[in-house]
C-alpha cells in the first residue's frame, strides 16, 4: 500500500479540551478516505492538522507525528509549500473578498500563470468540475460573496481544485448543496480519485459509504475504528460502528 | 390550537428520544403561545393561571407597547446627527451671510492677499490659507496613512498577544494627548531639529506641521484600522492560508479587500483630524500668509486663522463675517473629502460593489 498520509500518535488538545487523543492512522495515495463521527469528535481537527490550519488557533496544542509522503508537516520550514499541495473545503462556505473568477484564479495565479487563455480554461474546467459553471459562467465578475450559500460552497471546492492538489480534503462539502448536485460532484470526485488522493469528512454516512475506498470512525476525540469502507459499514469490529454505521446511536 | 403529535411508538424510543423531546417542547410552546393569544384577544381567562404566568405575560404586553416609543426614541437618535450638523451648518453660515454680499467671490478663493486689518483697503483673499491647509494636510496623510496602516497591520496580524495589548495601550495615548502638546513638541522640539538638520531658517513650517499631524493622526488610523481587520471573520485568513497565501499575500489579496470600508473610515478620519486640527498647526506652522515653495516655508491654515483673528474682530464686521465664511469653506472641504471617500468605495450609486 502506497501511504500518502501517515499519522501517528497525534494528540491535540484545544486548552484543556481534547480534541484528538492519540490516533493513528495512514491514508492510501489515489483513494477516496472517508471520515465519519457525530459532532465533535475530532474528523475537522484531523483536516486542519494536515496542513497545519490548526496554527490559527492559539490554544491548540498538537504533539505526535503528521506525514505528507513521509515528511513531517510540523518539521517543514515552509509551512506555505504544504498547504499549496493540500486543497481544503470548509464546512462554511468562504467566499473571498474577490470576483467569481479571482477566486478560482488565485491560487494559478500565484503560482505564475497569467497566460489570459490558460487562466480563461483553467477556471472554467475548476467550476465544471465543482457543478457550478452553468450557474456562474455569465457573472464571473461578481463578487464571490455574494453567490448563495451552496454556490459558495461549490466554489470553494473550485478553488480548492485550482491549484491542483495531490490532497484534496472536504469538509461535509455537501451541507449547502442540494442532493442532486451533491450527486454530480460525488461522481466528479471519484473521477478526480485517478490524480489525487481525497479525504472525506462527512456527516451522511451514506455518503462515505458511497464513495469512500476506506474509513475511519471517530468519536469523542478517539479513532474508534478504521478500514476498507465495505468492511466497517457490514461487520466492524467495533460494536460502537456498527450502531453509528446503521443509524442506532446515543 | 395546534394537533397533539401522535405518540411516537415506545419501542422506538431510545432511538427518537431526541425527537421526542423536541416534540414534547413545541407542544408546551404552542400551547402556552395559543394561550397567550387568546388572553390578549379577549383580556379576560383569569381563572387558574398562577399569578407568575400573568406577571410575565403582562411584562410581555408592556415591552409591546414600549416597542413604539423605543422606535421613536431610536428613530430621533438618528435623526439628530443630521439635524446638529445642517444646525452647525446654519449657524456658521447665517454669521458669515452678512458678507457673502460684499465679497468678491472670486477674489476670495483666488487671492493669495489676506489683509483684514487693512484700513485703506481689506482683502480677504484665501487661496494661501488653501494651500496652507492642503499642503500641511497632504504631507501628514503621506506620511501618516501608510504608518498608520503598516501598524494596524501589524498590532492585528502580525504581533504577539502581548506586544499587541501593549502596543494598543500605547496606541491610545498617544491618542489622548492634547493639541497644544502637540503643538508645543512641534515648537520646542521638532523646530529645532529641523533647523539642525536641513539648515532651514526657520524650524517651524510645512515640513513640521506635517510632521506634528502625521503623529496626532496615526493613532486614529491604528486604531480604527485595526479594528476593521480584526473585525474580517478568521474563517477568510484559513481559506487565504489553504490556498497556500503567506501572510503578507493574506493582508494584501484577502484582508485589505474584505476590510476596505473600514480601512477607509480610519483614513477618513486621519484626514478629518489633519484638516480639522487648529491648535497645534498654529504652532508648528509659523503661521505666515504665504503660498509655501517649499516644505521648509512657513505657512498658515484656514483653521488656524479663524482660531487667532476671531478674538480681534468686532462682532458683525466684515472680518469677523469672513472668518465664518472660512468654517463653511472647511465644511465643504470635509463634506468633499467624504463624499469623494465614499465614491471611491461604493462607486455612484453606492451600496453595490461588485
Amino acid at each position: 500500500m502506497d501511504v500518502q498520509i501517515h499519522i501517528s500518535g497525534l494528540n491535540v488538545s484545544y486548552g484543556d479540551k481534547p480534541a484528538l487523543r492519540d490516533v493513528s492512522l495512514d491514508i492510501p495515495r489515489n483513494t477516496i478516505f472517508g471520515v465519519i463521527g457525530p459532532a465533535n469528535s475530532g474528523k475537522t481537527t484531523l483536516l486542519k492538522c494536515m496542513n497545519r490550519t490548526i496554527d490559527f488557533i492559539s490554544s491548540a496544542r498538537v504533539t505526535g507525528e503528521v506525514a505528507v509522503d513521509g515528511q513531517n508537516v510540523y518539521r517543514m520550514r515552509n509551512v506555505y509549500q504544504l498547504r499549496r499541495r493540500i486543497g481544503m473545503v470548509f464546512p462554511l462556505p468562504v467566499g473571498l473578498p474577490l470576483s467569481v473568477y479571482d477566486n478560482v484564479a488565485y491560487a494559478p495565479r500565484r503560482a505564475g500563470i497569467h497566460d489570459r487563455h490558460e487562466l480563461d480554461e483553467l477556471v472554467e474546467k475548476c467550476l465544471r468540475q465543482a457543478v457550478l459553471w452553468d450557474e456562474v459562467k455569465d457573472r464571473l465578475r461578481t463578487l464571490g460573496t455574494r453567490l448563495s450559500g451552496g454556490q459558495q460552497q461549490r466554489l470553494t471546492l473550485a478553488r480548492a481544485l485550482s491549484h491542483r492538489p495531490e490532497i484534496l480534503c472536504l469538509d461535509e462539502f455537501s451541507i449547502a448543496i442540494d442532493p442532486v448536485t451533491t450527486m454530480k460532484i460525488e461522481d466528479v470526485l471519484l473521477e478526480l480519485k485517478q490524480s489525487m488522493t481525497i479525504v472525506l469528512v462527512t456527516n451522511l454516512v451514506q455518503q462515505a459509504h458511497r464513495l469512500a475506498d476506506s474509513t475511519a470512525f471517530f468519536n469523542d476525540s478517539r479513532l474508534v475504528e478504521c478500514g476498507p469502507t465495505q468492511k466497517l459499514f457490514t461487520r466492524p469490529d467495533n460494536p460502537l460502528t456498527l450502531k453509528y454505521v446503521t443509524g442506532v446511536f446515543g | 390550537m395546534p394537533k397533539r403529535r401522535p405518540r411516537v411508538n415506545p419501542r422506538r424510543r431510545p432511538r427518537n428520544r431526541q425527537s421526542d423531546v423536541k416534540a414534547a417542547w413545541t407542544n408546551k410552546l404552542n400551547l402556552a403561545s395559543g394561550a397567550m393569544t387568546m388572553q390578549r384577544q379577549a383580556n379576560t381567562a383569569r381563572s387558574g393561571i398562577g399569578w407568575c404566568a400573568q406577571l410575565g405575560r403582562a411584562t410581555h404586553w408592556l415591552l409591546d407597547i414600549s416597542e413604539l416609543p423605543m422606535e421613536w426614541l431610536i428613530r430621533l437618535c438618528g435623526w439628530s446627527a443630521i439635524f446638529f450638523v445642517f444646525a452647525i451648518f446654519f449657524f456658521v453660515l447665517k454669521e458669515g451671510a452678512g458678507v457673502l454680499g460684499k465679497l468678491d467671490l472670486k477674489e476670495f478663493l483666488t487671492s493669495p492677499n489676506w489683509r483684514p486689518d487693512s484700513a485703506v483697503r481689506p482683502q480677504y483673499g484665501i487661496l494661501a490659507l488653501l494651500v496652507g491647509t492642503f499642503s500641511v494636510t497632504t504631507l501628514a496623510m503621506l506620511i501618516a496613512v501608510p504608518l498608520g496602516l503598516g501598524s494596524a497591520v501589524y498590532v492585528s496580524e502580525f504581533a504577539g498577544r502581548r506586544t499587541k495589548e501593549t502596543l494598543k495601550v500605547v496606541i491610545e495615548l498617544l491618542a489622548a494627548i492634547p493639541s497644544v502638546v502637540w503643538g508645543f513638541v512641534g515648537y520646542m522640539v521638532l523646530g529645532p531639529i529641523i533647523i539642525r538638520l536641513t539648515g532651514a531658517p526657520i524650524g517651524i513650517n510645512v515640513l513640521n506641521g506635517g510632521i506634528i499631524l502625521a503623529l496626532m493622526s496615526v493613532p486614529i488610523i491604528v486604531s480604527v484600522g485595526e479594528d476593521a481587520l480584526r473585525a474580517v471573520p478568521d474563517s477568510y485568513r484559513e481559506a487565504a492560508a489553504a490556498l497556500g497565501a503567506n501572510r503578507w499575500e493574506t493582508v494584501y489579496r484577502v484582508l485589505f479587500p474584505a476590510a476596505k470600508k473600514g480601512l477607509l473610515a480610519a483614513v477618513l478620519l486621519g484626514v478629518g483630524r489633519a484638516v480639522g486640527e487648529t491648535m497645534a498647526v498654529l504652532m508648528a506652522t509659523g503661521h505666515a500668509v504665504q503660498i509655501p515653495h517649499s516644505l521648509l516655508d512657513p505657512v498658515r491654515t484656514l483653521t488656524a486663522t479663524i482660531a487667532a483673528e476671531l478674538g480681534e474682530t468686532v462682532a458683525g464686521d466684515d472680518h469677523y463675517a469672513v472668518l465664518f465664511v472660512i468654517g463653511v469653506v472647511l465644511f465643504a472641504v470635509a463634506f468633499a473629502v467624504n463624499l469623494t471617500a465614499d465614491v471611491v468605495v461604493n462607486g455612484w450609486r453606492g451600496g453595490r460593489n461588485d
